[in-house]
This record gives structure tokens, sequence and C-alpha cells, in this order.
């Protein structure tokens, strides 16, 4: 009960309220014609002016976001697309390939840059032998990103065999994802 | 400090043959079959023991002592123990000597060899009078007494285990063994130890990183492991006496270290020439020479007792089978034909067969064949992985990792596979069991 009396006393103010704002802001609309002829293009001049300034640089501002976004999804995606393998091999797949000559883009237009490559295993298989494969498969990474013109000494390579998988479940889905080899900027 | 203590209270137990035992009768008594002992257990009565004089201390420690001893022959898979309340005798009446045993009582339960024992307790010392008998011969096969501190029972159990099983089986068995083993339990994987039974267990590492492959010098002086601590993976080399360190540093992935036998030296898989091959190593970590020369993985050796032959893993014919090379004559030979994927090869200490792991149908289980590779045998079935075979230093026992029971953990059997059972139970999970030789203490 209370509360309805509150809402009936506040409508009972608010919606005068609102109808005296919009006829104010009428009155403004109509006031502008009456301004000085002479004044008016100086005015206008002045407001170009700086409209144009002020979107020149929201423009640069906006392909500034713009270049930083594209930065950083060109480093989130050299960092975050893993190279994928098969059971038990280091050798590149097709689709491997493809994402290894974005990668060597990437660090060529990055010439201060260095970058770790991670080969990973999945869970099957024995560990010293995982280690070992890890390696390869960091190096199969490692040699096409020097033959795509890559220098050398950007890149160092690192096994961690089974011991750090992306995904820890124990399906094909997992194994898939783990069989990897992942970057990473230094 | 310490150490002395150790050394002082080994020399403290004193070690009287009771009854000069003949030894010509070790080769005429054939209690196990040899071409698999484990197939018939033999039935043994360990009796609680008595105490020797009137202190009523005695009593308690008495049946400490039986129960350690009858807990400790039964790791070794032999016997059968029997169920104390089968026994007929009197304790009150019996003694624990051949003159005033009734055997008759013993062959009646189905008691093979029985152990008596007898403690006495004087403020800390301790003596304890241990006799194996063959019941059916009414004899006594092997009797010893000893002497020292209270705190030294465990010991005394273990150098009496050891004597049982020289007299019965010819060799002195695994109680004077330690396992080096890799646990995750604090949150990274570090290399503990723990004694043959499980018990005991000492964090060895406490680097907080991915510590792995553990692997003893045959003196037992010397545990190599490998770890990523200082960035890439390296292989460490700890002198256990000194508490010294060294690290092999070569570029490269450096894998699973395995000493040579009765020498200070190691092979490890480095990958530094660009390939991984295994290589020969100082126990300090210097280069040697290379071993193997393919292209492709090289990894997982394990050498022959005699140190003139290593078996390990290659993946030349396109798949991972083990490998045997002969040192001297560069000899290379394949040993596993059956399976795809074939690995973690273990030279047993008698020489005669290596344990290995294969894969196949979504599981890994552990087989042994012979070195002329012969007659691969499964030990471990349908219970998912199975891991990391390691022989006991007599060459009875095999342990391994498995994830039967869901977490990773490390299982001991026999060498023809029975007798599956855990070793020890810790949180985390454990891998890479490496069973150390007798270490005299």
């Amino acid at each position: 009960m209370r509360k309805n009396l509150w809402m009936a006393l506040a409508l009972f103010l608010i919606l005068p309220a609102m109808l005296f704002s919009v006829s104010c802001a009428k009155k403004a609309v109509e006031s502008e014609p009456a301004m000085t002829p002479a004044e008016t293009p100086a005015m206008q001049d002045t407001t170009d002016a700086e409209n144009a300034e002020k979107a020149r640089m929201e423009a640069e501002r906006l392909q500034a976001e713009e270049e930083e976004r594209a930065r950083m999804a060109a480093k989130m995606a050299f960092t975050d697309e893993d190279v994928y393998f098969e059971f038990d091999s280091a050798a590149l797949l097709p689709m491997a390939q493809d994402l290894l000559s974005k990668k060597a883009g990437y660090v060529m237009a990055m010439s201060g840059v260095s970058v770790t490559i991670e080969g990973h295993c999945d869970e099957r298989g024995t560990d010293a032998y995982n280690m070992a494969l890890g390696e390869r498969r960091a190096e199969a990474a490692k040699a096409f990103l020097i033959n795509m013109g890559v220098n050398a000494s950007q890149i160092d390579t690192i096994s961690y065999g089974e011991e750090r998988p992306a995904d820890t479940g124990h399906n094909e889905a997992a194994w898939a994802k783990n069989r990897r080899a992942h970057f990473v900027l230094n | 400090m310490i150490k002395k203590t150790i050394r002082i209270s080994a020399m403290l137990i004193l070690i009287l043959v009771l009854n000069l035992m003949p030894h010509a009768l070790v080769a005429e008594i054939k209690y196990f079959d040899l071409t698999n002992p484990f197939l018939r257990k033999i039935p043994m009565a360990i009796p609680v023991f008595q105490g020797l004089t009137s202190n009523p201390v005695e009593r308690g420690q008495a049946v400490a002592f039986a129960n350690a001893l009858q807990e400790m022959l039964d790791f070794s898979g032999y016997f059968k123990m029997l169920d104390r309340e089968s026994f007929l005798y009197d304790p009150k009446l019996s003694g624990i000597t051949r003159a005033t045993l009734n055997f008759q009582n013993w062959t009646a339960v189905g008691a093979e060899l029985l152990i008596t024992g007898g403690v006495q307790i004087e403020g800390n010392s301790l003596v304890a009078e241990l006799r194996l008998f063959d019941t059916f011969k009414s004899e006594l096969i092997i009797g010893k007494r000893y002497r020292g501190k209270i705190e030294d029972q465990r010991a005394m159990v273990k150098r009496y285990c050891s004597e049982v099983l020289l007299a019965l089986t010819g060799r002195t068995g695994f109680f004077d063994s330690q396992f080096a083993f890799v646990s995750n339990g604090s949150g990274h994987k570090e290399i503990y130890q723990c004694d043959f039974d499980g018990k005991n267990i000492r964090q060895i590492t406490k680097y907080r990183s991915i510590t792995s492959f553990p692997a003893w010098s045959s003196n037992g002086r010397y545990l190599a492991y490998t770890s990523f601590v200082k960035g890439p993976v390296q292989i460490f080399i700890r002198d256990l006496k000194t508490g010294v360190e060294n690290n092999v540093r070569y570029k490269g992935v450096q894998i699973a270290p395995s000493w040579v036998p009765n020498r200070f030296e190691l092979s490890a898989t480095l990958s530094h020439g660009g390939d991984q091959e295994i290589y020969l190593l100082t126990g300090k970590g210097k280069m040697i020479k290379r071993l193997t020369n393919s292209r492709g993985i090289d990894v997982d050796s394990s050498w022959s007792p005699d140190g003139k032959r290593v078996a390990f893993v290659s993946k030349r014919s396109g798949m991972p089978q083990i490998y045997i090379k002969e040192i001297n004559t560069g000899r290379v030979q394949r040993l596993t034909f059956e399976g795809r994927y074939n690995t973690q090869p273990s030279w047993s200490p008698r020489g005669n067969m290596i344990a290995y792991t294969s894969m196949a149908n979504g599981e890994i289980n552990v087989f042994v064949i012979d070195v002329e590779g012969q007659n691969p045998i499964q030990l471990t079935y349908n219970q998912r992985d199975n891991e990391a075979p390691t022989w006991s230093p007599d060459g009875s026992l095999i342990a391994f990792s498995s994830t039967r029971e869901g977490k990773s953990r490390i299982y001991v059997m026999t060498a023809f596979g029975t007798d599956q059972r855990r070793l020890l139970s810790m949180p985390g999970e454990q891998f890479h069991p490496k069973w150390s030789p007798n270490i005299p203490q």
C-alpha cells in the first residue's frame, strides 16, 4: 500500500518536470536563427577545423587502436595457435605447414623477437621416448621456420615430453590437443 | 654424524652362529622349483617369539619382532605364511630350540618351514636368537644370534631374512635394497627414496620443478636423475654420501641416465650433435663416446650386469623397438619383434632376462623376454598402464608403476608376474621406481 502511494507521488512530481524540460529544449532550438550572420561563418570555420582535427585524431587513434589490436591478435595467434602432430610422429602435416608459414611471417616482421618452441606429447607411450619425440616435434617446427627465412638465432627449442598436457583428459580429443608444438615469445 | 651412528650401531650387531650349518646341505636341499619358485609357495610357520628372561618388556618386543620378520619374508613371494590361529602347539610348553620342539605339531598344520625366535632386553640392548627349521627333517637350517640396540630390530630382521633366503635359494635377496622413485605429492615431481618394502620414505630433491628418471649406480652411492630446474632438462649426478652434485653440460635434450655396472660411468640420450643418440659419460658428466649411430630416436639404455652389452630403444625400424648392442664388437641386434611399441628395457641382475613394456590396444603392459629374444611373456593384463619395470637386486621381483587404481602408483610382483601388490601409499602420483642394489649399512 505504502509503496503504491510513493509511486503515485513520484509520478505526480516527475511528469510535469519532464514536460517542462522538453519545452525548454524547444525554446533553445528556436533561438538559434536569431544569431547574427557575421558571427556565424567564423564560428562555423573554427568549428569545422576543430572537428576536422578531432576527426583526424580520432581516425588516427582508431587506426593505432586497430593496429595494436591486430598486433595483439597476431601475437595471440602466434602464441595461442599450436601446431599439431599425429601419434608417434614429428612430421609436419599440411595444416601445420600453413600455420608455420604464418608464424614465420610474424617472426620475420618482428626482427628483435626471440621465440621458444616447446615440443609436447600426449600421455600415451612412455616417458623417455616421449621426451625425445617432443624434442623432434619442436625441432621440426624450428627447421621449417628457418627454411622460411627466419634467423636461427631467434629460435630456441625445449621438450616437455608428456609432462605438460594442454588438456588433461584421457581421450583422443585431449590427446590430439596435446601432441603439439607450442610457441612462446621470450 | 648420522652415518657414523648407523655404522656404529651396525657394528654392534654381533653375529654368532649358534649351530654351524653344514654348507653341503644347501646344495642338496631343493626347496624351490627354480623354473618358477613362486608356483608352489612353501608353507612357513612363524609363531610369536618368546621372551628369554622374565623382563616383561620382552613380550611386546617378541610379538613385534615376529610380525616384522613374517611381513618381510612374505614380501619375497616364496612363502605361504600360515595363520597363527591354526597352530597346535602350546607356546608355554614349547621351546625354541631343536631339542625342545615337537616338529609333529608343525607338520600337522602343513608347515614345511618353521622359524622360532627369542628376544632378550637389558636396558637399551636387544638380543635376538632366530632359528629356521625344516619341520619334516626335524633339522635346523640356519640359526643366528644378534645383539644391538632396541632400534636395531629392523636391521636384525633384514639381516636374518637375507640369511634365510641365502640358505633356501642360494641368493641373499633384496633386504638391503632401496627404491628411488618420482612423486608429485608436493605439487612438483621430485625424487624420493624408500626401503625395499616401501617403508622409511625420504624426499631426495627439492627443486620445485619437473625432476624424474632416477638411476642408481651399481654400488648404490650415486643417484642420477633429470630436472628442468635450470631451464632445459639436464642430468644431475648426486653423490649420496657427500651430497655433492654434478650436472651434464651439453646442449639439447638429456634423457634417462643409466649406470654401467661396476663402473663410474653412465649412458644417457643427448641431442647436442643434432640427433638423439645414446652417449657414454663419466660419472661426473664428461663425454666418453657415442654408443648409437642412427637417424631418429635412440633412448632408454639399460646395461647387462657384466657391462658388456647395452639394451636400448630405437625407432630405426620405423617404430620403437628394443635392440642390444655389444660394446666390444659394435654389433647391434634387434630383440623385440612382437608389438609395435616396445620401450623401457630393464636388464635383469641375473643377466638372462630383459623386462620391458609394450603398448597395444590402448594400454601399456610389462613383459619379460630372454636376452636371445625368445619367448616374450606378458606379466600384467587388463589393468590400464603398467610402466617402468625395475628388478630387485636378486632378480626375483619386479617393481613397476601402474594406473590400475586410477592414479599412477608403484607396485611389486614376482618375476613371473604373480603376487602383484602396491608398494606404498603416499599423496600424489608415483612414477619411475628404480630398485637399488643391496647397499649394506
